[in-house]
């Protein structure tokens, strides 16, 4: 199966590596940075990609773009792992729209444009009898998608609810554990790599709802937005509220809620007991589904890092190839 | 529930006496004995309690066999009790008042309050137990605190509660 990537950020070149180190039976046929792109139908040498993008910081012909690989490019699927964008989905929306316009496959981590236009594209992907799959956007390496589609096929999805953030949950951890004060544990999130320079989309709530969004897409009947989430984020956060929790033996968590009878769409600090299954460590993400047959099912993973990422992206590449196996005409 | 009776001795033990045999506990009592009845001589009594599950049928079948009339039953007979954590400026915001928001519903309860203030100039966080009859009225009661916290920028947060 061929396979174009675009972005070559720590998901991109972590993806390349695993796709290089494992015969997993997939040819990369076109890579692509923001800068340059390369495309070899017969397929690239991923070694030299890595070192090119290691020394030069681009990966290809700098004549070449992203948007060229995807209407040009040799590919059965298009692996979209462009830096999101919250607000406008791009230039991720545009790229697997032109794909699935192709009738290509489109594989993606990027949160923005599933979160923004998820009705469009999927029905674009509809119309093309193609597949558009996110696995990656949520949970980081927990399969949280396909548990809800194919696991959980035929259950009816009563409630979801999800620690989905490992920055917000990295600093309420090392609260509760070391009685660091908010700013404390920031600035150490901070230092490990673990929180961006502007913190804002983790401790605001933003990320965590972008992800509920595209959680409840998945499982909820009607289309929802980001403004249908009601979002509070941790920053106001203070040791005296975790120790008054503690003393109940509870804790407080990020928790994203999405409970489709009540219309719940919530993302806000939450007191959970220290025995709930959603109460995990550090960077860890967790996700409690509750449903009609299965009763209440709990996934605990790595939430990020460019292995667990390319981890969910290959589980759906290879999904793909083996729905279609036999039947899929092959790129010419 | 609100029971009449007639106001003679041995009354009131009579009707609460079922409540035992079903198994129920009860919390409160209410005597009302300056509410006028156009029956003359009786009284009516407010009673909370907490029952097993599927025991009112039986609990209503013996009090009636006691000659004591139930003038209503509450819809939810759950006790609810639901604890939350407030971060802000909650005495400058007059914490009497957001306590009294609570209270003067007069279906809900603030039953426990724990607050800390680190200092003067720093928002103070407190835990807060709510207590109300049933499920509708701690909703309500939840919702005039979500309001008041948006209304004085507190963070108010609840217990994470499975889909009841």
């Amino acid at each position: 199966m061929k396979v174009a990537i675009l972005g070559m950020g720590s998901v991109g070149k972590g993806l390349l590596r695993v796709i290089c180190e494992r015969d997993l039976g997939l040819a990369v046929t076109a890579v692509a940075d923001s800068r340059s792109a390369l495309m070899d139908r017969d397929g690239i040498s991923i070694e030299e990609v890595l070192e090119a993008k290691r020394m030069h910081g681009s990966c290809g012909d700098t004549s070449l773009t992203a948007m060229d690989v995807v209407t040009k490019g040799t590919y059965d699927v298009l692996v979209e792992v462009t830096p999101t964008n919250a607000l406008t989905g791009e230039p991720g929306l545009s790229h697997i729209l032109a794909a699935l316009a192709r009738g290509r496959h489109v594989v993606t981590s990027n949160k923005g444009p599933i979160a923004r236009e998820y009705e469009r594209l999927r029905r674009c992907a509809a119309e093309k009898g193609v597949m558009l799959r996110y696995e990656a956007t949520v949970g980081g390496a927990i399969p949280i998608i396909h548990t809800l589609e194919c696991g959980l096929a035929g259950n009816r999805v009563l409630a979801v609810f999800g620690v989905l953030n490992g920055t917000c949950n990295y600093i309420l951890s090392r609260m509760a554990a070391d009685g660091l004060s908010y700013e404390q544990a920031l600035l150490e999130a901070r230092e490990m790599g673990y929180a961006e320079a502007d913190p804002t989309y983790d401790v605001k709530g933003i990320d965590s709802a972008i992800k509920l969004v595209i959680l409840a897409n998945t499982f909820w009947k009607k289309p929802v937005q980001l403004e249908d989430v009601d979002v509070t984020g941790i920053d106001m956060l203070t040791n005296d509220a975790l120790r008054l929790a503690e003393e109940q033996d509870c804790t407080i968590r990020l928790i994203a809620e999405a409970i489709p009878d009540k219309g719940i769409l919530r993302v806000a600090p939450r007191t959970v007991p220290l025995s709930h299954p959603l109460v995990v460590d550090g960077t860890l993400n967790a996700i409690t589904i509750e449903t009609d047959m299965a009763g209440e099912i709990t996934l605990i993973g790595r939430g990020a890092g460019s292995v667990e990422t390319a981890s969910a992206i290959i589980g759906d590449i290879l999904f793909i190839r083996d729905f279609y196996e036999g039947s899929h005409k092959k790129a010419p | 529930m609100k029971l009449e009776m007639r106001d003679a001795p041995g009354q009131l033990v009579a009707a609460l006496r079922p409540i035992s045999e079903v198994g129920g506990n009860i919390i409160a009592v209410i005597h009302q004995r300056n509410e006028k009845s156009d029956k003359g001589d009786t009284l009516s009594v407010q009673i909370v309690l907490e029952l097993p599950d599927n025991r009112l049928s039986d609990l209503v079948r013996l009090i009636r066999e006691q000659g004591v009339n139930i003038l209503r039953i509450g819809h939810e007979r759950l006790l609810y009790e639901k604890t939350v954590i407030v971060i802000g400026h909650l005495i400058h915001t007059d914490l009497g008042d957001t306590v009294d928001r609570i209270d003067s519903t007069g279906f809900a309860e603030v039953t426990g309050l724990n607050i800390s203030m680190p200092a003067i100039t720093q928002v103070s966080s407190a835990r807060l137990v709510i207590r109300a009859v049933n499920r509708e009225d701690m909703e309500q009661a939840i919702e005039i605190l979500r309001r008041v916290s948006k209304e004085k920028n507190f963070l108010l947060v609840e217990p994470l509660e499975g889909i009841e």
